[in-house]
């Protein structure tokens, strides 16, 4: 898993790609963020609650090749026929997706510094919402994985994984709108909705295994993608 | 070293391979012959456990390729006919990646991926992109690759497919040089190849072997007839002539004219009588002298077309 990792890290940090994701990631937050102080409004949450629909089109960008490029390259006869588990190979592409999202993460750390200097302070529910966005990183980077192992058409690839996360996008207002018992299971299952909590400042366990079993069963679905195909075709 | 036994892959409707069997002895060299989708890469992949297998088993130094794939894994270096090769890294880097993957001792890495790329003449190239190396270093790359974390056994599918003929030359070399040490599958269908560097063929048609031989007894043992080429000093019908009397001479003619009275003839005879000295003597009596004299063995090419289009069995 370490040598995928490592792999997969170095070819982020080689191609242009994720340095334009990143650029973009920030311009977009920086709007956000000058709104927010146009507004004059000291509450970093709701620049948090709006980075998360930016996620919605740059995780599939930054995913999009990570496990079709080597169905179409041929590399990968040489992952599987390697002495690692498919699991290892899995997990080692996943984690090196969620250190570049990580780092896009830490780099907007910069905001609520700039807000702490002119006075505000660091509460429970920022570091909550931090924790929160994270986690939700990791689930939509999972289901973008996952729509990476369907094809070996990286634009397809990148086009299922935006539909996906559209739709998951989508859960909680159309939740919102049918109302009654509706409303409480798409709120439930809605990846998004699980970040209310967090930025409550309410470490609830429950949204917290929620969401890395979300993650767990993605990257469980990829690995039997992969096995599938490999009994399949040759 | 490699056990194959009763090896089948049916793909839907297609049988890809049918009821494989052989074996391959440690430190042999294995040609595996066969025209374009025939089959071999599937076995291939099967060997390697890039796919499983609908029915049979690999055995690699007693381990299988279904119950123990990280065992056997760890003894096989393959190089399929695309290079598996990260076009955004640069030579030393991927080497590296690869020793991480194949879990060679941190310590070994580094002599060991300098003495590979030593071996495949390819140190001088080491930091450059792999995206922009040659047809033919790619080609040595994926071989490198292979090689790495000294597997007991190389499969190389059409190792030379692509190459201009001195790269050509240059890996079949290569590949004759490691089957001292290594164990070798090679899949061709270029004959001369395969007889070049193989010790032992297999012919396989359709998913099925058509044959398993050495070239020599692949060549001696078809057909029903022997050949020799002889050029002899002598007028053309009387020469004739005096051939056709020895006995268990099926054919003769004269095939070229090399000076005034000198020709080649090829003659045809009964595939279990040597008539080189029946031949000698007569020649002899008669006073016509013979120049040259040799038997033409069928050749690879001969052989694979016959098992091939006509499916009959040798073994």
């Amino acid at each position: 898993m370490r040598a995928v990792f490592k792999r997969e890290l170095m070819s982020y940090c080689y191609n242009p790609m994720a340095y334009i994701l990143i650029g973009l990631f920030i311009l977009l937050s920086s709007v956000f963020f000058v709104i927010n102080l146009y507004g004059a409004n000291g509450d970093f949450l709701w620049n948090l609650e709006m980075m998360r629909f930016i996620l919605v089109f740059i995780i599939p960008i930054l995913t999009m090749r990570i496990l079709a490029e080597d169905r179409k390259t041929g590399t990968e006869v040489l992952l599987i026929t390697s002495p690692v588990s498919l699991t290892g190979v899995v997990l080692g592409k996943f984690f090196a997706a969620f250190v570049v999202f990580l780092a896009m993460t830490v780099i907007t750390f910069v905001y609520p510094i700039i807000l702490v200097a002119f006075g505000a302070s660091i509460t429970p529910p920022l570091i909550g919402a931090y924790a929160g966005f994270i986690l939700i990183g990791a689930s939509l980077i999972s289901v973008g994985v996952f729509a990476s192992s369907l094809t070996e058409n990286q634009v397809i690839a990148a086009v299922i994984s935006f539909m996906s996360l559209l739709i998951i996008w989508v859960i909680e207002p159309i939740g919102y709108s049918l109302g009654g018992i509706f409303s409480t299971i798409l709120n439930w299952l809605s990846v998004f909705s699980r970040y209310n909590d967090f930025a409550a400042g309410i470490l609830n366990i429950s949204s917290i295994v929620y969401l890395i079993s979300f993650t767990a069963v993605f990257l469980f679905l990829t690995i039997r993608v992969i096995e599938r195909r490999r009994w399949s075709q040759g | 070293m490699i056990e194959i036994q009763n090896l089948t892959k049916v793909y839907g409707q297609i049988k890809a391979v049918n009821n494989i069997s052989f074996t391959v002895e440690k430190g042999e060299i294995l040609g595996f012959l066969g025209p374009n989708g025939a089959g071999k890469t599937t076995t291939m992949n099967i060997i390697t456990g890039y796919i499983p297998s609908t029915e049979g088993t690999v055995k690699v130094n007693g381990y299988d390729i279904m119950e123990d794939p990280k065992e056997v894994k760890k003894r096989i270096g393959y190089m399929p006919e695309q290079p598996p090769l990260y076009m955004d890294m640069t030579v030393k880097d991927f080497l590296d990646f690869v020793s991480d993957l194949k879990m060679v001792d941190r310590k070994k890495k580094r002599s060991q991926i300098s003495d590979i790329m030593e071996l495949v003449k390819i140190t001088h190239v080491k930091d450059r992109l792999i995206k922009n190396l040659s047809k033919g270093y790619k080609q040595r790359v994926g071989l490198a690759q292979a090689l790495i974390g000294s597997p007991d056994v190389l499969i190389l599918d059409e190792p030379t497919v692509g190459l201009d003929p001195v790269q050509i030359i240059e890996i079949r070399k290569l590949i004759k040089a490691l089957g001292k040490e290594h164990t070798i599958i090679l899949s061709s269908h270029i004959l001369p190849e395969v007889s070049a560097v193989c010790e032992r063929v297999v012919i396989i048609n359709r998913g099925e072997i058509a044959a398993i031989d050495t070239p020599e007894n692949l060549s001696k043992g078809l057909g029903t007839v022997s050949k020799l080429s002889v050029t002899i000093a002598g007028p053309r019908s009387s020469v004739i002539g005096h051939i056709k009397e020895i006995y268990g001479v099926k054919y003769v003619e004269a095939s070229s004219q090399k000076d005034k009275d000198v020709f080649t003839y090829v003659v045809e005879s009964d595939k279990d009588l040597d008539i080189r000295r029946p031949l000698f003597f007569a020649m002899a009596k008669a006073g016509y002298p013979i120049l040259e004299l040799k038997s033409i063995g069928m050749s690879l090419e001969d052989i694979f077309l016959q098992l091939t289009t006509e499916e009959k069995e040798v073994h």
